[in-house]
Formats: C-alpha cells, structure tokens, sequence
C-alpha cells in the first residue's frame, strides 16, 4: 500500500523523499509496459485530463500526451496562443469552464510562477504543474533524476553539475530540491549575470570556471540558454558564451575520466552543446526522453489513485 | 484471531507432485506451453511447479514468466487503498502459445479477470488454463473456474486463506485466519 502525501505535483519542494522513491519505482513498471509490443494499460480509463499550455511546448506537451494515452486517459488539449486568452479571460475564468466540462486533472504549463499553486487553491481537479516561469519544472527534474539513477544505479553521493542559464531556468531549481533530496551533490557553473542571487543559500555550489567545474563532476546537466526570457544582454555574445561555457568534445577531452552528458532540450546545437557531443554515448539524452513518459505515467497513476471517484 | 492449519508441508508437497502430472498429461514437453506465475503470490507457485517439472520429467526448457496485473484491475479509484506495482518478466510473446496462469488462492476471481486482460499485451493466446493451490468454493465474482486445483475450500468471506512459502515466510503451510473483531 502506497501513496503520495500531495493531491497536486506543484513543484519538488513539497513532495517528500518516499514521494520521489514511489514515484520511481512506479516509473519501473510504467517503462516495462512501454516497452511490450502493446505499450497500453486500461487504468485510467475513466479519467480526463486537460492539458493547458499557456506557453510554447513540444516536448513536454507530447510526453504528457502519451503518458496520458498510455493510460487509457480522455485527453483534450488547449494552448493559449489560439485561445480566448487572447480576448482577456483570466486564467480562473479559462479553467473553470474547462472544469465545468468535467475533467478530472489539469496539466499546466504557464509564465507566471505559482500559476499551479493558485489553481490548486481555487479549482477543484488534480494540478500537476508542466512549467510555471522560472519556477519549477517538477516532471523534468523527477525524469532526470531517474536517468542518472538508471545509468550510475543511485543518485546518493553523486557530483552533478548543472551548467548554463540558471537564473530562468525552471529545470535547474527542481533539479536541485530534486537531487538535493536524494543525497547529491550539486553545483552550478555559468556566467556571473545568469546566477541567481542568494542561490548558495539552496546549499548549492556556483564555479564560474567551466573546466574546473567539469572536473569535480560525475554528471554535467547543460541547460539551454533562453533568449526568448531574456529582455536585455546578458553576456557579449553568443561566441564568447560558447567559447567559455559550451561543451564540445575539446573540452571533454581535456578530463582525465568520463562524464555523463544531459540536456533537457530542447538543444541549441553548437551553443551550451556541440552536437559531435549530444549524438556521442556519453549523452543520454534520448533515454530522458523515453523516461519522460515513463515517469508522467507514474505521476498521473499516482495522482489519480488519489482521485477515488466511486467512494460514495 | 483463531488460526487453523489447512495443509501441512508434507500435503502441499503431494499437491505440487500431483499438480505437475495433471501439467505435463495435458502439455506433454511443454514446447507450445508457458507458465505464468500471477504477482506477487502466484509466482512462488509457479518456481515450484517449473523446479518440479524439470526435475521430474526431465524438461530442459519452459518458457516461464511472471505477471503484474496491478494496472490493469477493476478497483482503481474505487477502494482506500493503492496497490503497489510488481515486475512484470515475460521476455516472450503468448501469441499461439497455450497460456497456463498459475495463482495460490482463487477467490472473488477478479485478479483472474485483471490478468486475462492483461495477458492480451503480450500477442494473443491459443488458450488460457488456470491452476490454482487453493480453491474458495461459493466465493466468486465471476464466471471463472479453475483447470487444475489443489484443494477445494469452503471458507466464509470474513475468513482469509494464507498460503505460506518456505522461501518468503519460511515454511510451506496453508492457513485459515479469522478475525475475531469481526
């Protein structure tokens, strides 16, 4: 008998180490049945399941997707940009009359951090957030920890290393409650203008020197840079970025041992990764994607276990 | 809580012995047969019978595999309690193949209905058989009735039927419970 302490997957913060342990474990299973020649379970065939996309998505919205479809979910989609957002209904107003439609779980990816906090205080459905601005990106993180397990057989007492854009990224702060409670140990590594202020206070390390960041590490998680969040200039350009924070094989080679290599993608070829790297065996970054889903499903089954629709 | 012994080690020993005869009668060198052990308690079973049948009848290959039914039963959402997932381990397809499903207890008959459903992901059968250690007559769900049994059982639904492995609880025995606070 197992459950989650949490009706919602808000962010990794508040979840707990059993919550994560659960979540893996049934991760295990998931990816077993998406591996036989029929990748399909009839668990939640009585469950629908909305998912809002408020901001652009490839990845995580077709993960979601086939998590949900693997389950035997209703799945209906909306994205904001062909959307009565635009004629300025507010976010309450847009759930609600996707509720009223009766669905049963939302997965939400939105700008505004704690936009998935505030619809759990106000709607009455299952959130699990797919991205809220800079905030937490909890699936993400929960399916890289489950990669790096799976490669080096246990997140505890490994050295990841998280490098790049850290001050919009959403990936790096649930990376960090993430791998922080499972016993690693994390540092970050990127220019001084995309550190977050206070981050040392997350129990975290910050080398600025990529090399010597590199060296310290068992796993290197490059995340994208995001110009897309970016108002003003934040570095020279994007030469110098790569010169001192791109990983290509040069750089690699220079270490005396063998890192893994992660991306959360989507990959801005020859930028934060050259891609001799990215399509190298040193990258597992299609085994994220396939334990993207696996872990969705986990999350979802869980989630809706939780839901108990025929009680009454 | 009362506690009553049903089948001593010695009697589960004559069961298993008699269970893999009735096996091989119908399946003879097991080339178009597999096992399939229910989790989590069927699979215990199932080890046996295979242990048996190689020893016995000099088998060199059964094609055995273990299935987890826990997503694909009928109670989800429905009860208070969340069924943890075990591994599933069949590296084979059923497609053609004659399936045997092997269980400890049959009772409400609905893990048999789950596993049915189950078993189609993995090709399609030429057919199903049950095998079951204990059989709770009056008890079922649904129309499911076991092919091969090792003994029948007239237990009332606020009894339990606990069926121990040398392996997991260290001895083979075979026990009705009953609560007394019920």
């Amino acid at each position: 008998m197992s459950e989650l302490s949490t009706n919602h997957l808000l962010g990794i913060k508040n979840i707990t180490l059993e919550d994560i342990n659960l979540i893996f474990e049934t991760a295990d299973n998931f990816k077993e049945v998406i591996n036989r020649p029929i990748k399909k379970v009839p668990s939640l065939r009585d469950v629908t399941i909305a998912n809002l996309f408020f901001e652009n998505s490839t990845r995580t919205r077709l993960s979601f997707e086939l998590a949900e479809k693997r389950l035997s979910a209703d799945v209906i989609n909306f994205s904001a940009a062909s959307s009565s957002v635009k004629k300025g209904e507010t976010l309450i107003d847009t759930v609600n009359n996707i509720l009223a439609m009766k669905v049963d779980m939302v997965v939400m990816r939105h700008p505004n951090p704690g936009a998935g906090v505030f619809l759990s205080n106000h709607v009455n459905a299952s959130i699990v957030n797919a991205g809220d601005g800079a905030h937490e990106h909890p699936t993400q993180a929960l399916l890289d920890a489950f990669s790096i397990k799976e490669k080096l057989g246990e997140v505890n007492g490994k050295k990841i290393l998280i490098v790049g854009d850290i001050l919009h990224s959403r990936v790096a702060l649930s990376n960090i409650f993430c791998l922080q409670k499972l016993g690693a140990k994390v540092k970050v590594c990127g220019p001084n203008t995309l550190m977050p202020k206070f981050i040392e206070s997350l129990g975290v390390e910050v080398e600025l020197d990529l090399m010597k960041a590199l060296q310290w590490c068992d796993v290197a998680n490059m995340l994208r840079v995001q110009n897309e969040r970016m108002a003003t200039r934040y570095f020279p350009s994007t030469r110098e970025y790569v010169a001192q924070y791109g990983l290509d094989k040069e750089k690699l080679d220079m270490l005396n041992k063998k890192i893994v290599i992660m991306h959360p993608g989507p990959i801005n070829r020859g930028v934060e990764i050259s891609s001799d790297i990215a399509d190298s065996h040193h990258s597992i970054i299609l085994n994220q994607v396939e334990n993207g889903v696996a872990i969705r499903m986990a999350v979802l089954y869980l989630l809706a276990s939780k839901l108990k629709h025929y009680k009454n | 809580m009362s506690k009553r012994i049903l089948l001593n080690s010695e009697e589960i020993n004559i069961i298993l012995n008699r269970l893999s005869c009735q096996l091989i009668e119908n399946h003879d060198n097991f080339k178009e047969t597999v096992l399939i052990g229910i989790q989590p308690r069927g699979v215990f079973l199932s080890e046996r019978l295979k242990q048996l049948l190689i020893k016995n009848y000099h088998l060199d290959k059964i094609n055995f595999g273990k299935l987890d039914i826990t997503f694909f039963r009928d109670d989800f959402m429905r009860g208070d309690k969340v069924l943890k997932a075990n591994k599933t381990d069949i590296n084979f397809v059923v497609e053609d193949k004659k399936v045997v499903f092997i269980d400890d207890v049959l009772y409400t008959g609905r893990s048999i209905r789950s596993a049915l459903t189950a078993i189609q992901s993995f090709g399609r059968p030429k057919s199903i058989e049950l095998l079951t250690l204990i059989d709770r007559r009056f008890s079922r769900h649904l129309p499911i009735q076991p092919d091969y049994k090792g003994r029948q059982v007239d237990a009332i639904n606020r009894e339990r039927v606990i069926v121990s492995w040398a392996e997991n609880n260290g001895e083979d025995a075979v026990y009705l419970i009953q609560d007394n606070n019920e």
